[in-house]
């Protein structure tokens, strides 16, 4: 069962005003502040500067390197790939860059996700590293998500260390017996061992359910946490997200 | 007195008709700690599962602390009897061993300051009181298996099961989960393949096979008996001698 030290863990530990909010508050500003940042007019490109010098001096306050921030939003490469394409071939007026024609309205689309992309995925990565999972699983709790939703993500957290665990034994045990897959064919074991594995999984989720009927568990999860957040914290959590929203107004206020 | 645990013609089949107990008489007295030996297959888990009610007994009956183990009165049973898991990844499967441990005192209507006391408690009874604020896949097996006991003693149960506690336990983990099971002042029945864990720490030893009990004595005298072991695929380990280890790790019940 040799589930490593969690390699998963995207905390990034530090003592900050950021690190001690309580998670509730720092998942309903996080949210705020990206439908902020997706409502501002994307010819506001000020707005945008503005909205990242905000996030840099919160990363700053947290004290989570920028160089983590970067390494963190390659996340979002695939939705960037897709913003690319976009000046390509989009219709309406064009525009000549060297030997490529480009649309116009498809670079302010490919900007558009670019930047709020950006923003919001820099946001998300403030929240993860400054708030461990089952805090932001607690947050989400307090702010009424269902229980049944919290608890499965919760489940998803706890056994993703176990179940990668059993992947890799598996895959080491396979390339014991000199399993070298290299083409499409030879997938044939891997497929096996993936049905396996959702075998085991499925077996390991009775097992756990039935320790859990053990503790007299009776269908319902039961409530440990209900610490509500004094409303200094909501405010100083809120604040940036405030900020994004007056700048949004302006920027529209201003067309 | 009340036994601790009263387990009385008990016979029960799989679904498939299978045969997994067929008459299981037990009892075991309040404060004693009892080793149940067998081979795989003998019926043992299935004897520990009618334990708590998750199987209810078809044929027979079984009581604790004077309770019968019946539908109406499943809450308090799990309360009586803690099972502890052999997987302790399947026991724990709360984001932390803060909420983990609270996980079954708050199933029994627990809230608050109480709640919190018998998270401490049962923490600092495995000597685990650092970790409560850790996610339970960040700890050592050894770890891990002793913040399982913990998570059943924090519902303050009369009976612990525990189903293969030294599995997997590097020579120091068994040592160490050893003392804290010494330690605790509960009547005990302990699922093992292990005997000199069981020697160790069980007074008394109960030989389960083909879904009935075939012995139960001193467990020195048990593991001494090689026609009995013999014939119920029990072995001790190369050079290991029960009449000469006997007393020497033990204390009395």
């Amino acid at each position: 069962m040799g589930a490593g030290h969690a390699a998963t863990s995207l905390h990034v530990d530090a003592n900050s005003p950021l690190h001690r909010l309580p998670p509730q508050c720092k998942v309903a500003a996080t949210a705020l502040f990206v439908i902020a940042v997706v409502a501002t007019p994307r010819e506001a490109w000020w707005a945008f500067v503005l909205d990242l010098a905000l996030l840099v001096g919160l990363a700053a306050l947290a004290r989570v390197p920028l160089g983590v921030v970067a390494r963190r939003l390659v996340l979002e490469a695939p939705f960037l790939a897709f913003a690319v394409l976009l000046p390509l071939v989009a219709g309406g007026p064009r525009v000549d860059v060297g030997p490529v024609s480009l649309s116009e309205s498809g670079l302010w689309g490919a900007w558009n996700i670019l930047a709020k992309g950006t923003l919001g995925a820099f946001a998300a990565v403030l929240l993860v590293s400054t708030t461990e999972l089952a805090s932001i699983l607690r947050g989400l709790e307090r702010l009424h998500v269902p229980r049944a939703f919290t608890t499965v993500a919760g489940f998803m957290v706890r056994y993703a260390d176990v179940v990668s665990g059993e992947l890799s034994r598996m895959s080491v045990a396979r390339r014991s017996r000199g399993h070298d897959p290299r083409w499409l064919w030879q997938a044939r074991a891997v497929a096996a061992s993936a049905g396996a594995l959702f075998v085991r999984s499925y077996e390991r989720g009775e097992r756990v359910y039935l320790a859990m009927v053990s503790r007299a568990y009776d269908g319902a999860m039961p409530v440990l946490h209900d610490d509500a957040a004094p409303p200094g914290a909501w405010a100083a959590a809120l604040a940036p997200a405030a900020v994004a929203a007056a700048l949004a107004a302006i920027a529209w206020s201003l067309r | 007195m009340t036994a601790a645990l009263e387990v009385r013609g008990l016979a029960f089949a799989y679904p498939d008709g299978h045969p997994a107990l067929s008459g299981v008489d037990l009892t075991v007295e309040p404060g004693e700690r009892v080793a149940l030996l067998g081979p795989n297959g003998a019926g043992k888990t299935t004897l520990v599962l009618h334990l708590n009610g998750i199987h209810l007994p078809a044929t027979g009956e079984v009581r604790v602390t004077g309770l019968p183990v019946a539908k109406a009165a499943l809450k308090e049973i799990r309360r009586r009897v803690g099972v502890v898991f052999q997987d302790p990844d399947d026991q724990l499967f709360m984001p932390t061993v803060r909420d983990d441990v609270a996980f079954g005192p708050a199933n029994l209507g627990l809230r608050g300051p109480e709640l919190d006391r018998r998270v401490q408690a049962a923490l600092a009874a495995v000597g685990m009181e650092d970790v409560a604020g850790r996610p339970p896949h960040h700890l050592s097996f050894g770890q891990r298996r002793r913040v399982a006991v913990a998570t059943v003693l924090a519902m303050e149960p009369d009976v612990l099961v525990l189903d293969e506690p030294s599995s997997n336990l590097d020579p120091a983990g068994r040592r160490e989960l050893a003392d804290v099971l010494r330690s605790l002042d509960l009547t005990m029945l302990m699922v093992t393949h292990d005997l000199p864990y069981a020697l160790e720490l069980c007074p008394r030893a109960v030989v389960m096979d083909g879904g009935a009990i075939v012995a139960d004595g001193p467990t020195a005298e048990l593991l001494a008996d090689r026609e009995l072991m013999a014939a119920h695929r029990l072995e001790l380990p190369f050079g290991f001698d029960p009449r000469v280890v006997a007393g020497g790790g033990s204390s009395p019940a």
